[in-house]
Formats: C-alpha cells, structure tokens, sequence
C-alpha cells in the first residue's frame, strides 16, 4: 500500500511521519504511543475516540490520518502536560464522573470545546455538546455537575 | 472508622481523565498477530465445506484456522462453565448466525479482517427454533446431546440427556399451591415477556495470548481471571501453573465478560503459530458474543379477601440461545426468587433453561432477576388495582419481613425490603395529591421493588503484604472494571492497619501472583473479597504484633511498622504477610422441593419509583422522575455506592424503553450503536438515588454488593406509571412509542393495522 508523508503539530509538538491512505486518526496516534482516543463503536456515535483537530473535536475512528496533514492535533495526554490537571479533568474527579473510565478523555476533550465556546453553558448547551458522547457505565448525572463545576472554576 | 465509610476519590482517577489507563485494548507485543473471525450467516446448519483458498491468497496472511486445524490440538475443544458446549471454533454444526467458523491471522488487522471475508463456508441449513416457548417441544433440537461440565453437582444428571432444548429445570414446591388456589377468593394470571438485549461494554471483547516455554499469558479483559486460568488449563491438559492470566482495568463488562470468551481462541491460535495473538472484536461482534435471556414468565396467584397473597405459581422460560454459558445457574439461581419479596405459604416455580439459534445468553446485571422483577412487580401492580388497594399498601401487606422464610426456605436475614419501599415511597411523596394532567399529556407513577440472593457456594483469597517501610500492597484477583473495588478494598486494608486509603496499592489479577476468586460478579466481590481482604488485612496486623514481641518491643503499643521492621532486621528489610479465604456457608436446594434453609450469605433488595407524562396521541413516554433505592448495608464508599445505584438504573432505563436486538430470520439486524439505541445524555430523567443503610451482619464492616440492584425496579415501575397515567398494560420489553400507542388504540376500539 502506498505511504503518504504528512506534516502535523501534535499536542503542541511538529511531527511527520508516513501513514498509508486507509488508516484512520485513531491508529495514527497509536503509532506515537497515545492510546487516549480509542476506537469502540467504528460509526462516530459515542464519542470514546474524541480528539481535537484545530480547536473542534472531531471522531478519530472516522476521520482518515492523513486529513490531519498541515493541522494541528491535540489529545487527551496533553492536558495535564505541565503536570497539572486542567480544570475539567479535576471537576469530572470531583464530582466522580466517571466509573470504568473508557469513554472519559472523550468527555473531556468535548467538555474543553463546550467551556472555550460557552464558558457559562447553559443546561441546553450541555446536552447539545455531549450528545455525542456515550457513556455505558451511564455516569452522565456526575458529567453534568462536572461541567457546571468546570465553568464555575 | 477513620477509612471505611469515606467518600474518597477512585485510586485510579488521574490515569482514567488522562486516558492513560491501562486496558488490553492498549497492549501490543513484539512479534503479535491480529486475528479476525469469519462468522456463521446462518442460524443453523452442518458445516459442508470450509474454503479458505481466497483467505489464504490474500497478501499479509500469515494463517487461517479452522475448527478441523483446532482438533488437531486439542481433542475436546469445547468449553463453558456449565456445559462443555461450545466449540473454540464450529466443528461439524453452527448453531447461530454469527457463531465463529474461522480465524485468519496477520500482523495487520485490516488485512485479516478482509480475508475473513473472503472465507466461503457451505452450509446444509436446518430448520432453527428461536422463541423460548416454543424450544420446549423437542421438534427442533439444538445440540443433539446435553455436555454438563461436571463443575456443579446439581447438573451431573443431565448428562448425555438427548432429543431436549432443556439445558436445566429447576422445580420448587412449598406448602399446596393447588389447594390455596382453590380456596383463594380471587386468582389472577398473567404472562410476561423480556426482550434480547445486551451488554455492550465500550471496550469491547478483547484478549491476547502470549506463548513462552511451556506456558502460555494471557492478557484479558475478563471479570474471571482465576476461572479461564483454570479453563484453559484444563483444554490444554496441563496443570494451572503453566497458564498466566492477566487483567488490567476493564472499559467495562457488566456480566459480559466472565467465564471464557475469546481467551480459548487466541490461546489455540497463539499455540497454533507460536507467536503472540490478540483478537479484539468490534461494536458489531459483540451482537454475537453474549446477551441478556429473552424471557417468557406465565405467573399466577391466588389472592384471599383481605388482599394478601396465598398462592403463586411461576412458569419461567430462559431463551439461552445456542450455547448455555452460565444460564443454567441463571434458572436455578434466580429461579428460587421468582415469585418476589413476598411472604406467600403456597409456591410452585418451574424454571427451565432453553436452547434455541440465537447468539447464547449469559449474564447481565442482575443475573436474570431484571426479568423476574419485570413480571412479578407488574403483576403484583395489577392485583393491587383489581383489588382497588393501593399499589404501595398493598406491597406492605404482602412483603416478606425480617426472618420470616423465602419461597427457598431461607430466612430474609439483614434484608430492608420494607425500608426499600418506605424510602421510595418518602421520596415520591406517595401520600400527597398528585396531578394526573390533562388533555393529550396524561401523568402517572408506579413503583416496584425487587430482591436477589449471591451466587453461592464461591470462594475468595486475598493476600496483604506490608514491607519493611511500612507501604502495603494487597493482592486480589477481584478486577475493578468501573465498580470502584480497588478503592472500597484499599479503604478497608487501611482500616485495619491504621493506613490511608490512598497509600494502599493495589495488585490487579495476575494468577502467577494474585491468589484465586471465583470471579467479579453477581455484585459478590464486596462481599466475599471483602471479607477476605477484612481478614488477611488482620492477619497482617496479628503478624506484626508477633514480629514485634519478636523484636522484643513491649506489648501493647502502636509502633509503625517500619519500627517493628528495623528493630527486628536491623535494617529495611523483610515483609509481613497476611493471608485469608472466605468461602460462605451453602445448602444446594433439595433436588425434589428445590428448597434450601441457607441458599445465599446475603440478600440484595433494590427498587425504583418513576413519574411518566404519556402524549395519547403518539405514545410517547417521558420519565419525569425516578427514585431508585437499594439496601447497600453499611457503605464502604457512599459517593462510588450512589453512582452504581444510578449507573444501574440508567442501565436498565435502556433495557425498558429502547433496547432490542431485533431478529429476522435468525438474523440480529440491528447489530450497531446506530440502531440499537442505548441512553444518552439527552435521556436522563430527574433522579435521586438513596442509599438505605441497613448492617449487614455478616458482611465486611456491615457492607453488602450492590453493582446490581438499581437494575430491579426500573421496568415494572415505569409499566406501572403508563398503567396509572392511561390504564394500558404493556407485558412486553421494551415499552416503544409505537408498543404504547398501540395499546392505547386498541383500548379504544381503534387499533392500528399490524406492521
């Protein structure tokens, strides 16, 4: 299968590497040892693989990895990069939101583009945002309050 | 109690919100190959022909597999922990549309994935049997001959049983049924049914197994490290200690995930090729792995004139699909609470475990008491209004108190059944006015509690080792898949050694390390592991107060262990070891009366009360509000026991309303999160979840399992409510729309064409 070169910033970092057309975003991370975005459902429908391309989140599973050529990529792991949580992580710990933990850098990486776009979400603005976001262990009551805890921060 | 009853964070927060948790959906190894199913496309047939040539030729395949190739290894390759019947890969027969034929290999999972495709199997199809009713006439049989495994000695008799569909009967006679029914002034009946749902974990199936020299890891996502050790162990003819089974954290399971899955596949495949084999299967594969039984309940009961119940007679059918899993204990095993937390003289339960060609059911939160609870507290909702007694009184009337006898023989002991009710009752404000709406948005509200007994006899190990600084690690088999289990045993080892919570580390399963547990499930890891961890953590303590009289220290003072240590060793060195087993006590039911005085160490009770809004004319049900109460014993963690209680019920809010693997022709057609509708965050209603604290005596610091009991009540009570808001029954799982609106059609002398 033929290699394409691509060109990107990831987690803040300029990166390049060759990837063959068909892989999508999620294996491509897994080649860099991230394994935060996780593929489950394959359709774009619950969220687990949720990883932020310029700023809006976007499903791994179904975004091909050589789309990401000149853009900038940002996962989970670079969130506590400076050895500190982010403020949304430590709300969704607070309010225990969260149980076998799957889905959560998903949740978190879309409660960061909720809060950057409405830093006071309303409770019509948080449903809007997460309902792509599926959660089995069903923690979204604690999701909720970690939101609102979030934005009050 | 300084650690027990604290609401500490999980000890594992910071990796989970930094996605840096470790799963076997992460794990590659040097030299691994993918491995990719080629599946069953028809319910029922004898194998002709395998043809892998096209498979083969595909560039990057290293091998296909067969059954045939798997025989060549291992003579018996059949499995499970009820029955030995369930080929690693299908040998002579299929018996369900999805059922795998063979494996291709390559260490590129596209490439083994588009050679499965390309595998042509022929079938003679034979005619298939899918509903549970209809598999007890032996007209289609699914497996020419029963295989018990010889693991339970209540199924020894069904061996070589042929010409049946019943993979168990259990039966249950206490007092007279037939002469109570006849003196009963009122006797009602009614049939119930349950839906094939299942349990979709976001982290679907996934397993790999690595080859060394004479002995064989296994990395899984399992809920029962100790019993695949075993199971695989025995498949290979080699004794236990060659067989390593590992498990980190699990993206989930909830009753999917135990006993063998894929661990006998990759484990055949990796000692095929000698090299590291991983399979992990998709959202779509999991349709085809394991689901929650499809149910029909024929109940009946006799009722005297003061409204309480005198007889009951339970007909419970279990759609087991092709393979039984663990549904045979499903039958037994909840089977003896079938007729419901009631104080009733007269029962007859006749339980029967059915095969049929559908993907094999197992167990899913509640072990089969979901289903039970749907029929039992619907019909129990419906005598009520036929009586013209309040639903919640009449409960009270009839409600099994403390120490009185269960239809089993054994007594409810530590078991708030009545303080389940009260507590929900307080919380829907029972006795207030209530508005019933108006117009096209009618309003009701229902309740239903529910009871279990733990998966018995099991047993439990746990080992604590305290090092020479003092820092302590306990070693568990139990596996924390989202339950919090790691937390609650950490917080109890540092009750008893006087540690914080959070200094204590947690060993995961690893069976070259970790010591047996029958597995995490049925919500008994609280329970029993708790138990067993409460009592190496004291066996610890117990040693260190020798090693310090050892080291001639005076009796009777608190010195740090890192003290007892030096003093004793001269430097930092040694360990203290504390070890303990709990195994509860267990009677087996008698094999005639099905009746035993000690069938379970403890009683689960959960429960849930639901407001709904009905729009009459589209059918559509909005759950206002849900109360779900559950006897958690004494909380280990409060904050981890209300998110079970509410995770639980969110759970079961899927099962009631949405969830339905739909069949055509054998065929599951809804096979994806597209079209199977599980609940969002757009789907949850108003909720309060209570935690009814009641000691559980015999439980580790009075506590109790409850990953299970907010599941109970949801179903009925949401029937309940739609009953109460526009005087329709729904007997049938799931409650659509279109399920609604066609009872309410129908009530009106107008019902809507079939589809």
């Amino acid at each position: 299968m033929s290699m394409q070169n691509i060109n990107f910033t990831l987690n803040g970092q300029a990166v390049s590497t060759e990837i063959e057309p068909h892989r999508n975003l999620v294996e491509l991370l897994q080649r860099f040892d991230l394994f935060g975005a996780r593929e489950s459902c394959g359709q774009g429908l619950c969220g687990c693989c949720t990883v932020l391309v310029d700023d809006k989140a976007v499903s791994g599973c179904l975004y091909f990895a050589t789309w990401v050529d000149g853009k900038s990529v940002t996962t989970v792991e670079s969130l506590d990069a400076n050895g500190a949580l982010s403020i949304v992580q430590q709300a969704f710990i607070d309010c225990g939101a969260f149980q076998c933990g799957f889905c959560t850098p998903g949740f978190v990486l879309m409660v960061h583009q909720l809060l950057k776009e409405h830093p006071n979400p309303s409770d019509d603005d948080i449903v809007h945002y997460l309902s792509g976001n599926l959660c089995r262990c069903a923690a979204y009551p604690e999701i909720i309050e970690a939101v609102k805890v979030a934005a009050r921060r | 109690m300084k650690q027990v009853g604290r609401d500490i964070p999980r000890l594992e927060v910071r990796a989970k919100v930094t996605g840096r948790t470790e799963y076997v959906h992460n794990l590659r190894l040097p030299g691994m190959l993918y491995g990719k199913v080629a599946r069953s496309t028809v319910p029922h047939g004898r194998i002709r022909s395998i043809d892998t040539r096209a498979a083969k030729a595909v560039a990057g395949v290293f091998r296909v597999v067969t059954g045939e190739d798997i025989r060549k290894l291992i003579a018996e390759p059949y499995y499970g922990p009820a029955f030995h019947d369930q080929p690693i890969l299908a040998l002579d027969k299929v018996h369900h549309v999805g059922e795998p034929v063979a494996a291709v290999l390559a260490s590129d999972p596209h490439v083994a994935e588009r050679a499965a495709q390309l595998i042509e199997v022929e079938y003679d199809e034979l005619p298939a049997v899918y509903d549970e009713v209809a598999a007890m006439q032996p007209d289609i049989v699914v497996h020419d001959m029963l295989k018990p495994a010889g693991t339970f000695a209540d199924l020894k008799h069904l061996k070589g049983r042929k010409g049946t569909n019943v993979a168990l009967d259990y039966h249950l006679r206490r007092g007279d049924v037939d002469t109570a029914m006849a003196r009963a002034s009122r006797v009602v009946e009614h049939t119930f049914k349950t839906q094939q749902c299942l349990h979709l974990p976001f982290e679907p199936f996934v397993s790999v197994a690595e080859p060394g020299d004479g002995t064989l890891t296994i990395h899984t996502s399992s809920q029962t490290p100790s019993f695949v050790r075993t199971e695989i162990a025995r498949l290979f003819g080699w004794p236990e200690n060659r067989v390593r089974v590992k498990v980190p954290y699990l993206g989930g399971g909830f009753g999917a995930k135990v006993y063998v899955k894929l661990e006998a596949l990759v484990a055949a495949l990796s000692m095929l090729v000698r090299r590291p084999v991983k399979i992990a299967l998709t959202m779509e594969e999991q349709f085809y792995m394991i689901t929650k039984h499809p149910t029909t309940f024929r109940i009946k009961s006799g009722v005297d004139k003061d409204g309480k119940v005198v007889a009951r007679a339970c007909e419970v059918f279990w759609n087991g699909g092709a393979y039984a899993d663990i549904g045979p204990r499903v039958t037994q095993k909840s089977g003896f609470t079938a007729p419901g937390p009631y104080d009733i003289d007269n029962i007859s339960i006749d339980s029967y475990s059915l095969y049929t060609n559908r993907t094999p059911a197992g167990a899913l939160r509640g072990f089969g008491i979901p289903q039970l609870v749907w029929a039992y507290e619907s019909h129990t909702d419906l005598i009520a209004r036929e009586l013209g007694i309040d639903p919640v009184e009449f409960r009270r009337k009839n409600i099994l108190r403390e120490g009185r006898p269960q239809a089993s023989g054994t007594a409810m002991k530590d078991a708030a059944i009545a303080e389940v009710l009260d507590a929900i009752a307080a919380r829907m404000s029972w006795s207030a006015p209530f508005d019933r709406g108006s117009g096209t948005i009618r309003r009701g509200r229902g309740v239903a509690i529910g009871f279990k007994a733990s998966i018995s006899p099991t047993t439990s190990v746990a080992i604590v080792n305290v090092s020479a600084d003092g820092s302590t690690t306990l070693y568990t088999s139990t596996v924390d898949m989202g339950q919090g289990s790691d937390t609650a045993f950490a917080q109890m080892v540092a009750e008893v050694l006087d540690l914080d919570s959070e200094d204590v580390r947690i060993v995961h399963p690893d069976t070259d390390v970790t010591p047996y547990d029958m597995g995490t499930l049925g919500s008994r890891s609280l329970f029993h592991m708790g138990n067993a961890v409460r009592l190496a953590a004291e066996d610890a303590r117990t040693k260190l107060r020798a090693l310090a009289a050892e080291a001639g220290l005076p009796e009777n003072t608190n010195y740090p262990p890192a003290k007892i240590f030096k003093k004793r060793y001269g430097m930092q060195a040694g360990n203290v070891i504390g070890t303990a087993s709990f195994v509860p006590t267990y009677k087996s039911p008698d094999a005639q009366t099905g009746l035993s005085d000690n069938v379970t160490p403890f009683w689960m009770i959960g429960g849930s009360g639901v407001e709904v809004e009905i729009d009459t004319e589209t059918g559509h049900v909005c759950v206002t509000k849900l109360v779900n109460a559950a006897d958690c014993g004494k909380p280990i963690n409060p904050g981890v026991a209300r998110t079970q209680l509410s995770g639980a019920a969110i759970m079961q809010l899927g099962f009631t309303l949405s969830e339905d693997m739909r069949l055509d022709g054998g065929q599951v057609t809804n096979v994806s999160l597209a079209d199977y509708k599980i609940p969002g965050i757009r789907d949850i209603p108003p909720m309060q979840n209570v935690l009814v604290e009641a000691e559980q005596h015999s439980g580790p610091f009075g506590a109790k399992g409850l990953g299970e009991s907010g599941t109970f009540g949801v179903s009925p009570a949401i029937a309940n409510a739609i009953h109460d808001a526009v005087g329709v029954r729904i007997t049938s799982l799931p409650i659509t729309a279109e399920a609604v609106l066609r009872a309410l059609r129908a009530q009106a002398g107008q019902p809507l064409e079939d589809e």
